[in-house]
Parts: structure tokens; sequence; C-alpha cells
């Protein structure tokens, strides 16, 4: 099939037009945290006149940048960690086994995609504020409390997405396991799940970056101890000043790790979504 | 874990019977009931437990004074549900301003999301040389931390230092004065271009996968009966893009209305009334107001309108798909 004139202007313009859109954020963000003070203060400007790393440096001091990130690491590791290993057994008997009650989980897992996280985030305030009442078991204000709330959205969507993930895998795979005289929990870990490679990789990193991406329940359910990033960097600005570099540069330093995880492994990503959201 | 042993034991008549529905109480048969039991115990703690008590947190007088101890707190039966319907209260007419701008925030972010994923996923259908960049390209602004996105626009859309501002007047030299993005009726367009920057490449990324589907001797048969490219889209592509679309839609919608992140984090702790979603709406009205029944009846209420439209999407995708 040639191209025509107009596919090919289509095309160009499509890609230069959605190419700007993409870019100006970014270099806008790259190229302020390379900035004195100063410069940020006054007029824009898209080609600085002094570049400076001290944004970068600074930055660890203004706030305590690197709590938040530990916070965050942790927070982010442990939620997707757990939700994954929820979510194997789960979906395995899902995509393997008909049984009764089968179809209310799915739907039930499924309709939570439907919900607000703001109709979550009162009432698991208010359990979380009985339970330290009561218990007197701390939850507001620690990182169990943050795990168990970013479970809300991790979890539905990770048994969503590695059910699509195993129904794809075909069956004979298992019944020849079975043959060799594996039973169902060898079949799991044997054969499911390293052919599932790509699908368990692309929840990970769709648990890991909404996780790390989570600003509702982070406002709410943390205090100075536990701070996320997301928390974290609005507290660049002071009454006094706003330190744009320093935010700028905080920002890039959060999104690297993110970013370059997610392109290296966006194949495995594409693969795993589309498999448990398309099916 | 004693549920691994114990399968181990049992040995392969516990095995994978396939979809068809199997006999009764044949051996192994709680097995999917232990797999499950995990996720089920999770399900309960994080969403069944936390939505019952807010469908009854809604009913309750739930001020300040009984958020350490609300079972206390009086019963106030439909009161809170009366008050955010009065449209002729504060309350009410505030729930019901915050809900038409969604609506419209919802109705540009998702159509414009689609327009352009569709227009890159089609734009990158064939390989050229240099494909692999756009498509990476296009991906950052998903990959992006969220709040690290919204935060360089919020940098870009300041009055007087932001890129924007010196964009239009400064480089392009349109005539008049730098106006707020941030404050006033701009902020709308500010929040719904953000949203827009955040969401296309999700369309992309799935529509993109979605068309990879698509044999290429189709067009190229259709190419040879004269068929012109957009008369190709719309007779091929978008009929093969059909369950893609069904999905990416409702999702897309879901994700924006619920949306509460972008105006949190652009705006900031004051949102302008031109960009108070309802997301971020209801949040305000239960913390800066401490009246957290009113904020869970205002929850109930988004949560039921979700469900109907929803349902309506799904029953009418559905029917049109046993037509076709």
């Amino acid at each position: 099939m040639h191209d025509t004139t107009g596919t090919k202007v289509f095309r160009v313009v499509t890609i230069v037009l959605l190419s700007i859109f993409t870019i100006i954020p970014i270099y806008v963000m790259v190229i302020s945290g390379l900035k004195p003070l100063k410069d940020v203060q006054g007029a824009f400007s898209w080609w600085p006149t002094t570049l400076t790393v001290q944004p970068y440096i600074d930055m660890w001091k203004t706030v305590p940048l690197a709590d938040y990130f530990v916070n965050s690491v942790i927070v982010s590791t442990v939620a997707t960690v757990l939700s994954l290993i929820i979510a194997i057994f789960a979906s395995y008997a899902i995509s393997r086994y008909s049984f009764r009650g089968r179809t209310v989980f799915s739907t039930t897992v499924l309709s939570t995609q439907m919900l607000p996280g703001v109709l979550f985030l009162l009432p698991l305030f208010l359990i979380f504020v009985n339970i330290n009442t009561n218990f007197g078991l701390q939850l507001v204000g620690t990182r169990t409390g943050l795990i168990i709330t970013y479970l809300t959205f991790s979890l539905p969507f990770s048994i969503w997405m590695l059910a699509g993930y195993f129904d794809g895998i075909p069956r004979e795979l298992d019944e020849a396991a079975k043959v060799d005289g594996c039973g169902p929990m060898r079949a799991l870990l044997k054969v499911i799940l390293p052919t599932a490679r790509p699908g368990l990789v692309a929840v990970a990193i769709y648990s890991f970056m909404t996780s790390w991406g989570e600003v509702l329940f982070a406002s709410v359910m943390t205090t100075d101890a536990n701070r996320t990033l997301a928390v974290g960097l609005q507290l660049y600005s002071t009454q006094t000043n706003v330190y744009w570099n320093q935010i700028m540069a905080a920002s890039v330093v959060v999104s690297i790790p993110i970013v370059i995880g997610f392109l290296l492994l966006q194949k495995n990503f594409v693969a795993g979504l589309t498999a448990g959201a398309v099916k | 874990m004693s549920a691994s042993t114990a399968v181990k034991n049992s040995g392969p008549t516990a095995g994978a019977s396939g979809r068809k529905p199997r006999k009764p109480r044949r051996a192994g048969w709680w097995l999917p009931y232990a797999l499950l039991a995990p996720a089920v115990i999770f399900e309960l703690v994080i969403h069944v437990i936390p939505m019952v008590t807010g469908i009854w947190m809604s009913f309750l007088k739930l001020t300040k004074m009984f958020i350490s101890n609300w079972g206390n707190a009086p019963f106030v039966g439909l009161k809170n549900y009366q008050v955010a319907l009065d449209f002729d209260s504060a309350v009410g007419l505030g729930l019901l301003k915050s809900f038409g701008i969604t609506v419209a925030f919802t109705i540009l972010v998702v159509g414009f999301s689609w327009g352009l994923g569709m227009a890159a996923a089609v734009a990158l259908q064939k390989t050229f040389k240099g494909r692999a960049i756009f498509r990476t390209l296009f991906l950052i602004p998903y990959a992006l931390p969220m709040y690290a996105g919204v935060i360089a626009w919020k940098f870009m859309l300041q009055k007087d230092n932001g890129a924007l501002n010196h964009l239009i007047f400064d480089n392009l030299g349109l005539p008049g004065d730098k106006p707020f993005w941030l404050i006033g009726d701009n902020a709308f367009f500010a929040v719904v271009i953000v949203a827009i920057w955040r969401l296309w490449p999700f369309a992309f990324l799935m529509l993109m996968a979605g068309l990879q589907s698509v044999p290429t001797d189709v067009y190229e048969a259709s190419a040879v009966d004269g068929a012109k490219p957009l008369r190709q889209w719309w007779a091929i592509t978008l009929p093969m893009l059909r369950p893609v679309n069904m999905v990416l839609v409702l999702v897309m919608f879901l994700w924006t209305f619920n949306d509460f992140n972008t105006p949190f984090v652009l705006f900031g702790g004051s949102q302008p009334p031109a960009g108070d979603l309802i997301s971020f709406h209801i949040y305000n009205a239960s913390f800066l107001t401490w009246n957290f029944g009113s904020g869970a009846a205002m929850s109930v209420l988004l949560l039921l309108f979700l469900l109907v439209v929803s349902g309506i999407y799904l029953l009418f995708m559905n029917r049109r798909k046993d037509n076709a």
C-alpha cells in the first residue's frame, strides 16, 4: 500500500504537534531544575543564561527528600509485591477453575474499578482512627496504613489484568504438567508463572507506578513521619519563597527511576495490559 | 503456606479441568476457594467493609465532634442526601455546579485524549525510520509520576514567570495582558489541558496495541478496491478496534470523572470555582468542614451516578454487539 500525499501530511502534522505538546513540560522541568533561583522567579526563558546543578544539591536540605524517597520506595514496593502475590492465586483460580461464586467474585473485583477513591478515603480514615482509639494500633501516619489503602486500587487491577493474561496461556501447558505428575500448585509455579512473566511484569509496573504517583490517600494518611514524595514535593513552597528550581530538580529525580523502568519494560506492559483489558 | 502443602499431597486429581462446570464435590473442589481466600479477605478489608461503612456514615450527622467515636454520631436518615440534593442550599448548589464542571471536563478530556491517541496510533501504524523514538516519547507523560508532570504544568501556567504566557505574549507577540491560568475561569481550561496531556498516551498505548491485531492484507484488499484512507479507517480500523474502544472509553470515563489528583496538585489547597471537580469537591466538603456524613452522602451519590452510566453504557454496547 502506498501512501497518498494526504496520509503523509496527516502523519507528519500529527507527529510534530504531539511531539511538541509532549516535550514542552518535560523540557521546562529539566531546564528549570538547572537554573538559579532568581532565574525561575523572573520572566521565563527557554535558553537559560546560567546553568547550575545547585538545585540538585539544595533540594535535599530544603525538605527531607531522602526520607520521602525511602518512604515511597518501601510503601510502593510492599504494596506491589503484596497485591501481586494475592492476585496470582486469585487470578489462577478465576482463570482455571469454575466454581460457585466465580462470577460474583470477578464482577465484584471489576466493579471496584468504578468506585471513586474518595468514597473509600473517608471510611478508611475513620476506621483507622477507630482502630487507634479502641485497640491502640496506629494506622494513620504509618507505612502499614498507607500500604493497606494502596491495595484498594492495585489489587483489583492486578487480579483483573492477570486473569486475562492467564486466560491467554494455553490450557495444554497445565495438562502436560499434570501428566508429568505435577499438582496444581506446582503447575502454577513451574509452568504458568514462568510463561506469564510479561504479564507479571506489567502488573508489577502498573501497581508500582500508581502507588508511586498516588496523591489522595498519601495526603490524608501521612504525617511528618511517613510522607511520600507525592506529598513531599508540595513542601518546597514556603510562605516566603517558592523554590521552583528545586521542585523541578526533585521532579526530575523522582521521575527518572520510574520512567527508565517503564521504558525498558514497555513492551511487556503493552502486551500485559491489552491481554488483560481487551479479552 | 499450609494450603500449598495440602494441595501437593492431593495429587493430580485436583488438576485444572477447564471452563466447563465440574461435577460437584470432586476431590479438591475446595482448591479454588483456598486460592481465592487471601484475595477475599483483603477485598473485605479494603473494599467491602469501607464501602458498607461509607454508606452507613452517609446516614449519620458525622461532624468533628464524633470523628474518633463515630458510633455515637446521631442517625439522621436521609438528611445528608436531602441537603446534597437541595439545589437552593449552598451545599446542594455547590455540588450541582461541581457536577456540571466535572461532566464538561470529562467529555473534553476523554474526547480529546481518545482523538489524539487515535491519531498518533494511526500515524505510527506503519513502520518508518524513527518510529520507535516517537512511540517512546509519547509514552513519557504516562510513565512520569503523576504529580511530577502536573507540577511542571503548574509552573508553566504561572502568570508572570510561566512558560505558557511567555510563549503566547513574548515569543508569539500576541497583544493583551498576561492572564492568570490557575485562578478565575481560565482554571477550567488549565485543568482540562493538563488532564489531556496525562491521559492521551494511555489511549495511544491501548489503540496502538489494538491496531497491531488488524491484518494488513485487509487494507491492501480494500486499497485495490479503491478505498481512500479515511474510508479505510472508518470501515476497517474502527470496527476492528471495537473491543479495545469499549474498554478504553469506559476506563477513561471512570478515571477522569473520579480524577482528584490533577486539580489537587495543580491548584493546591484552594481550588478556583471553575476547576472544582467533584472528587476534589467532596474531599474539601469533608475535610475542610469536617462533615464526614455529608461527604459520604455525596460519595454515594457519585457512585450511584457512575454505576448507572456504566450500566447503560455496557447494556448499549452489548446490544450493538448482538445486532452486529
